[in-house]
């Protein structure tokens, strides 16, 4: 005799890919409907960035020079926020243990997450960007395509790792100390690239360096995105 | 000779220097159903959370459904359900976002509104958060429905419910069972439970009490209170 089969059908294998999408759908969802998150994560990347344009002055040349630090340096600072709320659901009422015991595999978890994590990074960064180009000065009507790739490979190269180290420091009592602790030396290369590239498309690239740091951003994206995945896997299967 | 849902042998848990669980051994046939009872901390909840593959095991073996955890994990959670003290619902989505979110996980199709009515939870569209204790568990075993295991793992199933709910937990169990589930329930209601189990283990600081037919558990339980052997 089959268990409620009016009302539950049996069961079907589900493949990976459909697992990474509903983990999506379903943390999209969820935060979504508390967009107060976000909402207070945008304003707090405002207010470093006015901070950090008031410390530079007004001289225009000084905050073009600076822009894209101080621009990189609000978004991986706010992301950290971001990044260290995006295990709070699963861990409240057990749900990641529940998740993995139904069986789902920890790499669509993982990556269900991080997928996520680049939306709600890149939503930052658009939400900033005209604020950036206001007090920094800038333009950037010139290469817009650049600076579109540079923030896409700059959000995956915070996320995918963030991810990844989020949900391994996601019970500790000290999380919000010890994630930027722990993820800071893991975005150096992608950070020093997104701000060198930034800058050569806010100084018009007079030497064509550009291409230089575009490599190095998609070597350390192809990496994160997949050793994150593995290693995740491991450390929450374990 | 005949199979068996579980096999352990010396089933051990350590927690830092202390044993949670030590040398068990144990025993559940396909379709029995198996009560564990003890006093707070005596085990119950590890003993459950080792079987359900939420906690590695420090020493000893185990097989569910004659598959060994470590050799195969994925095939053993597929075969089981656990019910535990968290319900493992996501707090910021309705109960029916729960359901069809978990369905789609496990590969099922489900009639959420027929399913909700089968646990008695009145339709919300408010996030689980803003529920009761006993809504959220009348949730959690929603969940467990969902997942059709062969082995259910069943951790306190009455705490939290009104004398309704008793009823209610005692008719799914009953479902389980006719289903050809097997059932291992952990409780502090022995006379209740015992009624619904056909052996019943007495667990004190993780080793093994006394074993015997759940009907006579409710003596052994008391016995164990008045200091006897």
């Amino acid at each position: 005799m089959s268990l409620t089969p009016d009302i539950v059908s049996e069961r079907r294998e589900v493949g990976l890919i459909r697992a990474i999408g509903l983990i999506f759908k379903k943390d999209i969802l969820i935060e979504w409907r508390s967009k107060s998150r976000l909402t207070g994560m945008s304003c707090y990347a405002i207010t470093l960035l006015m901070l950090f344009a008031f410390a530079v002055g007004p001289d225009p040349v000084m905050l073009q020079k600076h822009a894209s630090a101080y621009v990189w340096m609000s978004v991986v600072t706010v992301s950290t926020l971001l990044l260290s709320q995006s295990f709070q659901n699963e861990l409240e009422s057990d749900a990641l243990e529940g998740l993995l015991l139904v069986p789902v595999p920890p790499a669509a978890i993982y990556y269900g997450k991080a997928l996520s994590n680049f939306v709600w990074i890149l939503l930052l960064e658009i939400i900033s960007l005209p604020f950036a180009v206001l007090l920094f000065q800038l333009d950037l009507t010139s290469e817009p395509l650049m600076f579109t790739a540079v923030f896409l490979l700059g959000a995956g190269g915070v996320a995918a790792p963030g991810t990844l180290y989020a949900g391994l420091t996601g019970r500790l009592a000290a999380q919000q100390l010890m994630l930027p602790v722990l993820l800071f030396p893991l975005l150096i290369p992608t950070v020093l690239s997104a701000v060198k590239a930034t800058n050569l498309i806010i100084t018009h690239d007079p030497f064509d360096q550009i291409s230089a740091w575009f490599a190095v951003m998609c070597a350390f994206n192809a990496i994160y995105w997949t050793l994150c995945g593995v290693m995740f896997s491991k450390v929450v299967d374990e | 000779m005949e199979q068996l849902a579980i096999e352990a042998g010396d089933l051990s848990r350590r927690y830092g220097s202390r044993w949670s669980l030590a040398r068990l051994n144990l025993e559940v046939k396909i379709g029995e159903r198996f009560l564990i009872v003890g006093g707070n901390g005596s085990g119950k909840t590890t003993l459950l959370r080792l079987l359900s593959t939420a906690l590695p095991r420090s020493g000893g073996s185990l097989s569910i459904f004659g598959v060994d955890p470590k050799e195969n994990r994925h095939e053993v959670r597929s075969s089981l359900a656990l019910l535990s003290h968290q319900s493992s619902i996501w707090e910021d989505l309705s109960g029916r976002e729960n359901l069809e979110i978990l369905g789609r996980l496990v590969g099922v199709d489900i009639d959420v509104g027929a399913l909700l009515g089968k646990v008695k939870l009145e339709e919300r569209p408010d996030p689980v958060r803003t529920y009761s204790a006993g809504m959220r568990k009348r949730l959690a075993f929603a969940r467990l429905l969902i997942q059709r295991p062969r082995l259910a793992l069943v951790d306190e199933p009455y705490g939290q419910l009104d004398p309704e709910g008793f009823d209610l937990v005692d008719s799914l169990i009953d479902e389980l069972i006719d289903a050809g589930c097997t059932v291992v329930m952990a409780s502090h209601l022995v006379e209740r439970a015992a009624q619904k189990c056909d052996r019943a283990l007495l667990l004190e600081s993780g080793q093994e009490r006394w074993l015997g037919a759940s009907k006579d558990v409710p003596k052994a339980w008391r016995a164990l209170h008045r200091g006897e052997s």
